[in-house]
């Protein structure tokens, strides 16, 4: 079949009656229609190939009408379609031809599924800004028109991401008409179109008039946030940020905020959590002056709400509010407005809730000092860290590095070790892995002499934990240890114990004493690899299970480069040589790599 | 058309006679069980009308377009898709057939030329796209038309494929596919209407899924207790108001709906009304459990009532009056002497289905022996049809049928005692602009109309 030849590999290639050239892209032509989703999708990914060799006039009269109607074809396609469309400009003869590309993309615009319209309207977005001023007017506009007042819902959602592309450079009447196109599609019967034109406003709003922002984008605005479904005026909360920014503080008042102080205490949960998830942006669009009177007191109420999931999405913004207030008066506004509604959620009912508060509430001692953090913070510190939820105490954990900037970690010690030790070992496998990934950067803020004291026995009873990841974990945690407290360290605590494994009856810890050498030899160096670890390698070569001694020939492999030539020669090569005789497959089949990879045949 | 309060019946039987139009399916004597329909639905048109059976199929009828030069044709439907929407699966970790029944179809507004729907079975819930086709690339450069290989070193120019008409294609494609988040058989779906989520409920649980992403969805509702022997009750049908996008209902086997807002909270175990009747002490038996549960709950168009259907009776609620129903309609109160023998012959577990008329004015459900019962809500009168081959002649009016309630038979009347349980008529599906109905009797589906004067 001609579709496996592949472009490029044909006879044409080599000469004869036919242009050369032209294979290739016959080919390619060819198999837009195949029946191979994957070739049609290498095909249409290679349209600029085709449009090229047909040239612009016939990519305009024969190409496009084809593709115009190819709309039947699977998603992966159109998106590709789509998005090749975006930049086709060019081979359709430059910006007094780019109307020749609204055709296909208009329908695409239509389909069902979002993905390829939303590629669709970024392409025609994309495209506007090709038309000249004249052109816009002759066909984009009526395009955007065209699919505003269009039967179907999708046609009219694409509409409302025209907009904003097309109203900057059209004349004054136009503008009129396109305003009123989009104050239709904002009451539209259907949410879908509601919900499009709704996340559109923010956008469309930046690119209007001041005045008509306020007689025409407010109105609308105020419409859609009294929406009858939640699912539209939840996304009036996000409009209103962009919509702030464009208002002076008077009409900011005046216009937007009985709005966003309804939005924020909304009957529908949904539009109280989108308020909580937007909070940064809108205090940060409102202004200080406006944050103080309004959003502090709707913050307040939203870190008590009655749902949990808004409790959790304010908690999570805490930070980046006390954060964004302003220098002057932050700590008092923090210790006043903030804090005691914070200490309430400590002890919330709902561990999402908890575990939101947790992952951020570190981050308040660089903000409220020493002193603050001492008296304030650190009881609540210490409340989390014995909390019941294991996803508490870890966010806690895993942000210490916060607190220590402030006050030390000494302060939090006493607690920090039993919730440590308490989390490793958690009847959840996952939490233990957790924890174990923030062992390298306590023992760093603690020190070694507090780690050897207190952590080193946990560390190495990971080593024998009967779940695998735990056991891998363990093995790359002590390799950081090791780069953290160097190789004298290593030699004197880690190394005995973990070499005295390889004794073990279990051999999956005789097995782990191997991975271990892999993660610790290059860490430890060519003196205690050689001294104390490769013995113990080779002698476990003669382990009467086969996995341990296929493991010491990858082992042999890994750390081979480490040692020196006489170590090798005299030394490990009699050892692999010995397993590449091995009666196990497997074994064998690693020895004669290991020999192989390190030239000792 | 009839609507409400025009003066017209659309059920009574007197102002309104219902004729037969047509009959699918085969006219064998013994039915494949695969053939069995297991649910009707019209689209939200009306203009096309699925149905899923036992076999995992869906078949599409589409409605033909008013012909004048055949009078009589009106408004047929014929088949406009079939498709294998479900396979029979194993599932090999709890060592369970999961069946390839379609237990519901529902259609989702139409977004564009094509149309979509949700299917399920026991586990799975997929969307469907069903969309036309009627044109056909032409010219290859590497081949002729008919198929020939072209020598690769004659090709002299570049050909451009050209879209010709052809025959008119339907195709059905999968477009999603909703799985692994029910654990026990699904028995609802239903579209929101805010256009992009929709539930499904089994029996302990309600998920809440978007309509463009598979591998998530939300649950809304559990009653699963901590103990399983502690349980009491399952939820039975559950649907979303139709106006109102916060607003859905769950039935439960005990007889009970509950009203849920999900505006209040995330999950929704709480309920915001409960509608409950109390039981009538004198009626109690042993069979008052099983014949209260509820087996379908139906919102009214206006979305102000709700219709539930028990074992032998219909029930209409106001929304607002949590205490009692405000109308109930006795649907075969003649089997209640007779429920011991049809908890032997497992009847009594049978889950009959309800609809609304387009205007709501009327009401509509099934029974035994191939009968099925309307209920005008304004004249308050009731009527008992026939879906049968029998009377099937093109426009032929349906004659109405009674049962003799005990003493004494009259003469048009059945007894009890002949009614054949087989033939249970569980399915039905109201046009919802028109007087057309869809009726499914074992694997035929019948499809009525109002006489038209």
């Amino acid at each position: 079949m001609a579709g496996a030849a592949g472009p490029g590999t044909g006879p044409g290639a080599a000469g004869g009656d036919g242009d050369d050239s032209l294979y290739p892209i016959a080919v390619l032509i060819d198999e837009l229609r195949n029946e191979d989703v994957q070739l049609r999708l290498n095909s249409i990914k290679k349209l600029s190939t085709i449009a090229l060799a047909l040239g612009v006039e016939r990519t305009r009269t024969e190409l496009l009408p084809f593709l115009t109607d190819t709309i039947y074809d699977e998603d992966e396609v159109l998106l590709a379609l789509a998005e090749q469309l975006g930049n086709f400009t060019g081979l359709v003869g430059g910006p007094d031809f780019a109307h020749c590309l609204l055709p296909p993309l208009e329908s695409l615009a239509t389909v069902e599924e979002t993905v390829v319209r939303d590629k669709a309207v970024e392409s025609l977005r994309q495209i506007s800004q090709e038309h000249t001023s004249v052109a816009l007017e002759a066909h984009f506009v009526p395009l955007v028109k065209r699919l505003a007042s269009g039967d179907w819902f999708t046609s009219r959602t694409s509409a409302c991401g025209l907009f904003s592309v097309c109203y900057p450079r059209a004349s004054s009447a136009v503008k009129a008409e396109i305003r009123q196109h989009f104050r239709s599609l904002c009451s539209d019967d259907t949410p879908m179109v509601r919900r499009a034109a709704a996340s559109k406003l923010g956008e469309f709003a930046k690119v209007l008039e001041l005045d008509s922002v306020k007689s025409e984008i407010v109105p609308l605005f105020t419409n859609l946030a009294s929406d009858e479904q939640d699912s539209v005026r939840l996304l009036a909360v996000e409009a209103c940020v962009s919509i702030a920014q464009l208002l002076s503080q008077d009409d900011l008042e005046a216009l937007v905020m009985p709005t966003l102080r309804q939005a924020a205490e909304d009957k529908s949960w949904r539009v109280r959590y989108m308020v909580a998830d937007k909070f940064s942006e809108l205090q940060k669009a409102v202004g200080p002056k406006i944050t103080l009177n309004d959003l502090i007191p709707a913050f307040q109420n939203l870190l008590k709400d009655c749902e949990a999931e808004v409790r959790a999405a304010a908690a999570h913004k805490v930070k980046e509010l006390c954060e964004n207030l302003p220098t002057e008066g932050r700590e008092t506004i923090i210790m006043n407005q903030i804090l005691p509604f914070i200490k309430e959620l400590v002890s919330d009912t709902n561990q999402h809730v908890k575990s939101a508060l947790a992952s951020v509430i570190m981050g308040l001692s660089t903000i409220l000092g020493k002193e603050n953090t001492i008296e304030h913070l650190l009881p609540l510190f210490l409340a989390q860290l014995k909390d019941e939820c294991p996803e508490v105490r870890l966010n806690i954990i895993s942000n210490l590095d916060c607190v220590n900037e402030v006050i030390g970690i000494r302060q939090l010690s006493q607690s920090l070790l039993p919730a440590i030790v308490e989390l490793a070992e958690d009847a959840k496998w996952r939490v233990r892995l957790a924890i174990i990934e923030y062992m390298p950067l306590l023992a760093g803020q603690l020190g070694v002499e507090f780690f050897d004291e207190k952590l080193n026995s946990l560390c190495m009873a990971w080593l024998v934990d009967h779940v695998y990841a735990i056991r891998e974990a363990a093995t790359n945690n002590l390799m950081k240890l090791v780069q953290k407290f160097g190789t004298e360290w290593a030699q004197n605590t880690i190394v005995p114990k973990v070499l005295v494994m390889a004794n073990d009856p279990n051999y999956l810890h005789r097995m782990t004493t191997l991975f271990c050498i892999n993660a610790l030899s290059e860490a430890c160096g060519q003196e205690i690899t050689t001294k104390q670890m490769l013995p113990i390698v080779l002698k476990m070569a003669g382990d009467q299970v086969a996995n341990v001694r296929f493991n010491v020939a990858k082992s042999l492999q890994k750390i081979g480069p480490i040692l020196d030539t006489d170590a090798l020669q005299e030394e490990v090569k009699p050892v692999l040589q010995k397993l590449g005789q091995d009666e196990d497959m497997d074994v064998k089949y690693f020895a004669q790599e290991a020999i192989s990879v390190l030239a000792l045949a | 058309m009839a609507g409400p309060g025009g003066g017209g019946c659309p059920a009574g039987g007197h102002d309104l006679q219902w004729c037969f139009s047509q009959v699918k399916g085969a006219v064998d004597e013994d039915v494949a069980e695969a053939d069995i329909i297991s649910t009707v639905e019209f689209s939200y048109s009306g203009d096309l009308l699925a149905t899923g059976d036992k076999g995992g199929r869906v078949v599409i009828f589409q409605r033909e377009q008013e012909n004048k030069s055949r009078p009589h044709a009106r408004g047929e439907y014929n088949v406009y898709s079939t498709f294998q929407s479900h396979e029979p699966e194993f599932d090999y970790l709890k060592s369970l057939e999961i069946e390839e029944k379609i237990n519901k179809i529902r259609w989702l507004p139409q977004q564009n030329a094509a149309h979509f729907l949700l299917s399920t079975n026991d586990k799975t819930i997929k969307l469907w796209k069903i969309s036309e086709r009627d044109k056909r690339a032409e010219g290859y450069n590497l081949k002729d038309e008919d198929g020939r290989l072209r020598d690769p070193f004659r090709i002299t120019a570049l050909r451009v494929p050209i879209l010709k008409p052809m025959d008119l294609m339907v195709e059905a494609s999968p477009r999603r596919i909703f799985a692994n988040a029910h654990t026990y058989h699904i028995n609802s779906i239903s579209v929101n209407s805010d256009h992009e989520t929709y539930l499904s409920a089994d029996d302990l649980r309600i998920n809440l899924w978007h309509l463009e992403i598979t591998d998530r969805s939300f649950n809304i509702v559990d009653i699963k207790p901590v103990n399983m022997e502690e349980l009491t009750e399952v939820i039975t049908a559950a649907e979303f108001h139709p106006l109102q996008c916060n607003v859905f209902v769950y039935s439960s086997s005990k007889g009970t709906i509950r009203l849920c807002d999900m505006r209040s909270s995330a999950l929704c175990d709480r309920h915001s009304k409960f509608f409950e009747e109390p039981e009538d002490p004198s009626s109690r038996s042993f069979f008052s459990e099983i014949i209260s549960s509820i087996s379908d709950v139906k919102f009214s168009h206006s979305g102000r009532y709700m219709m539930t259907r028990d074992y032998l009776s219909v029930k209409v609620w106001d929304l607002n009056m949590e205490s009692r129903p405000v109308e109930t309609h006795q649907v075969h109160e003649y089997l209640r002497s007779k429920l011991c023998s049809l908890y032997e012959n497992d009847c009594i577990f049978d889950k009959f289905e309800c609809c609304w008329s387009g205007s709501d004015s009327a009401i509509m459900t099934g029974s035994y022996n191939n009968f099925f019962r309307m209920f005008d809500r304004n004249t308050r009168r009731d009527v008992t049809l026939e879906a049968s081959r029998e009377n099937s002649k093109p426009r032929a009016c349906l004659k109405p049928r009674k049962v003799c309630a005990g003493g004494k038979r009259r003469k048009d009347e059945m007894s009890v005692d002949s009614l054949d349980f087989n033939k249970k008529i569980l399915h039905t599906a109201w046009h919802p602009a028109e007087n057309v109905i869809a009726v499914a009797a074992t694997n035929n589906l019948y499809i009525f109309q109002d006489k038209v004067n």
